[in-house]
């Protein structure tokens, strides 16, 4: 057994996810991440947007700041910059991180800011009420696309990759102690680092496409989600309808307040 | 190691003392996106705060540079960004966030025409109402100006001081021309600034409540990774910091967002008064267009007209009693502006009917002459 | 215990958190035992003996409301 309750407030149980709904289970992820890194709950700060995923900041028992909608990036910005001895988790959506925040989301991929974002992609606008988000798959249902999406959508990992993010991941709730260690990985690293979680929505995406058991979803993930090493040796016939799961970019390059720290410790010298 | 411009005398523009005043203040944060005519205050800043430890950072926009001064500010650090009219627009959002979640912060505006993108280059007052309500929701606001690169340099330490104070976003509502004419100013050594610091808790982390207000209307905000393991939220709130739907803890809120600065207007309130023992017209005035008016009081009573000055440093907020004790013995007010009329309308509010109120309004982007000033008076008298 | 039962078979500790528990059935459907039932929109233990304490239920539940010692 894990004792989840000492990281958790207690009091604002049962949250206010619905049935089924992943987002619990990444949060568990997360938690047993910051357990197994030793990572002092005074020392971390957990920022978030607006959404479902990001309520995940009121349950956890560490600093948290509940922030605008699409913002936390840039709010968390802030926080690492002023004080870059804190652990800083961006817990934040697919519609959150990548329309109304995606400025932020590439910007702060691009400065390579020591950052943990983890983004839960459930491809809905689900707190809402089900409208069609960035990621929603084209043809699927939502209350905005009523008859079948017909945007493409976004990469979210790939976005990440190609602004520039050191350490980029995905996985999913199904393989939940995979999911931890990419969230340990992705703590770890010293730069933006980004895991991508797929946490499929059962009440808003699911029931408007033939998925409203979260045990259809879970089995949609588990059939699904294929490892990077297994993806790599599948034929393109193979791969399709298949996503690619684990570590996708693990580089190393400068990070954001290090460089800036440099530059001021230069400055001192010169006097 | 004393500051390299502490004690001196320079000659800088109105963004750089702005700049000087925040380092003064104690400001070690500043996140920015560029935008004319503030672009030096954070240009001055990435060359200054190196050397004195401090946080530079252009964001991608004015939305995320106000997003990471909250953030930083929530650490400790006092924090600012500064900007112009559309800019101003994109930082509401979270100016209202700050107001909400009571994080203490410096906003500068220097203002340019609008609406929209405007006049870049030239002058204007057209955002002195955006600072009252540009941020959606009932809550209070204080917006202090300035007319010069010294004043600047003072109202900017007096913003952050009273951030501090009261836990919000302070606006500084300047204009092109103070943000870019280089004028005098002298710069105090950094040990004689007052300056003023956010409060800390006194009570142990198992006893502490972020928003329980102990002196009555104000929280105290534990800087972060202090061992004070908190929530904050945008989200109507209880004292715990955690959402809220109960009715009774949404309404107190919103009611001691507004009523922390109502009950302390008093302590915020700032006017400069020149000739009105005896006036009979008041020019009610701020910013740089007050440079003009004190040029046209003098030759008023020159020309023995008894005019006189009520010059406001504090915009918001207003000082309605302030007005309308004076509207009893005035004949008339006159309210030059650069804009049509926005201060001109709470005057009106404030004298309530006991004394007319004359509008001169430029908006052109050119500045309100002394002569004008002169002329609108006459006409008055 | 039984007689040349080794102590691994020792019977595992399933807690349910009801108040908790809302019920999606994912502990249910991916309990490679079968340990585990649904009784009145909750998840309920079965079939204790069963459990080999995998912990994939405690692993999965988005809840919080089940745990396996």
């Amino acid at each position: 057994m894990f004792d989840y309750l000492t990281y958790v407030r207690e009091g604002n149980f049962p949250h206010i996810w619905c049935s089924g709904c992943g987002h619990g289970i990444v949060l568990k992820s997360f938690i047993r991440a910051i357990d197994k890194l030793g990572i002092h709950r005074d020392e971390a700060v957990m920022v978030s947007g607006i959404g479902c995923s990001s309520r995940t900041a009121g349950y956890v028992d560490i600093n948290t700041l509940h922030t605008t909608h699409g913002r936390a990036i840039a709010f968390a910005t802030g926080v690492k910059f002023a004080n870059p001895k804190l652990h800083v988790i961006v817990v934040t959506g697919d519609g959150d991180a990548t329309a109304i925040g995606g400025n932020h989301y590439i910007h702060a991929a691009r400065r390579n800011i020591d950052l943990t974002v983890l983004i839960y992609n459930n491809y809905i606008y689900g707190m809402t009420g089900g409208q069609v988000s960035p990621t929603t798959p084209r043809g699927a249902r939502a209350s905005t696309s009523p008859f079948g999406n017909i945007e493409p959508p976004f990469n979210i990992s790939g976005l990440a990759s190609a602004a520039g993010a050191s350490f980029v991941a995905r996985g999913d709730v199904y393989h939940a102690q995979k999911l931890e260690k990419l969230i340990t990985q992705a703590i770890q690293k010293k730069g933006f680092s980004v895991v991508e979680v797929l946490s499929p929505c059962p009440t808003a995406y699911g029931r408007r496409n033939r998925m409203a058991s979260p045990v259809t979803l879970m089995e949609w993930l588990r059939d699904n989600c294929i490892p990077v090493k297994k993806y790599e040796k599948m034929s393109e016939e193979e791969r399709s309808g298949k996503i690619r799961t684990g570590v996708l970019i693990d580089i190393e390059k400068p990070e954001f307040t290090e460089e800036y720290r440099k530059l001021v410790d230069s400055m001192q010298v010169r006097g | 190691m004393p500051d390299r411009y502490a004690g001196r005398t320079m000659m800088m523009q109105g963004n750089q003392a702005c700049a000087e005043g925040a380092m003064a203040a104690g400001c070690r944060f500043f996140a920015g996106y560029p935008i004319t005519p503030s672009s030096e205050i954070a240009e001055w800043l990435a060359l200054r705060f190196p050397e004195v430890g401090g946080k530079f950072i252009q964001m991608e926009d004015e939305i995320g540079a106000m997003g990471a001064v909250i953030g930083a500010s929530l650490t400790g650090v006092k924090a600012m960004t500064a900007t112009s009219g559309p800019g101003f627009s994109l930082k509401q959002e979270n100016i209202g966030y700050a107001a909400m979640a009571e994080v203490p912060c410096v906003v500068v505006d220097v203002q340019r025409g609008g609406p929209s993108t405007g006049m870049p280059t030239l002058p204007s007052q057209m955002d002195v109402q955006q600072a009252r309500w540009g941020a959606h929701g009932d809550h209070g606001v204080i917006a202090l100006t300035a007319s010069s690169a010294q004043e600047t340099f003072e109202q900017t330490i007096r913003a952050f001081n009273l951030a501090e104070t009261y836990m919000m976003p302070v606006l500084l509502l300047l204009d092109e021309i103070v943000g870019h004419t280089t004028e005098r100013i002298v710069i105090p050594d950094w040990d004689t600034v007052e300056r003023i610091d956010r409060k800390q808790p006194e009570v142990p982390p198992d006893e502490y409540l972020p928003y329980r207000c102990p002196e009555g209307l104000i929280p105290v905000l534990a800087n972060f990774g202090t061992g004070y393991r908190y929530n904050i939220t945008g989200l109507c709130h209880n004292e715990t910091g955690f959402p809220t739907n109960n009715k009774q803890e949404n309404e107190s809120l919103v009611i001691r967002l507004t009523e922390k600065i109502v009950a302390h207007r008093n302590e915020i309130i700032r006017l400069k008064r020149m000739m009105l023992d005896d006036a009979d017209i008041v020019i009610f005035a701020y910013g740089t267009v007050a440079r003009s008016a004190r040029q046209a009081v003098m030759e008023c009573r020159e020309q023995g007209i008894k005019a006189g000055l009520l010059e406001a440093t504090v915009l918001w907020p207003f000082p309605t009693e302030e007005v309308y004790a004076l509207a009893g013995s005035v004949n008339a007010f006159v309210v030059p502006e650069l804009n049509l009329g926005q201060m001109a309308r709470e005057v009106e509010l404030a004298v309530r009917c006991a004394a007319p109120v004359h509008r001169l309004n430029r908006v052109d982007g050119d500045p309100i002459t002394p002569l004008q000033i002169l002329d609108a008076v006459k006409e008055v008298v | 215990m039984a007689e040349g039962q080794p102590a691994s078979k020792e019977l595992a500790i399933i807690r349910v958190n009801v108040e908790w528990c809302k019920g999606c059935e994912i502990c249910v459907a991916f309990c490679p035992k079968d340990v585990l039932e649904m009784e009145g929109g909750k998840v309920t233990v079965a079939r204790l003996e069963e459990c080999t304490k995998c912990m994939l239920c405690e692993l999965r539940c988005p809840d919080f409301a089940i745990t396996v010692e």
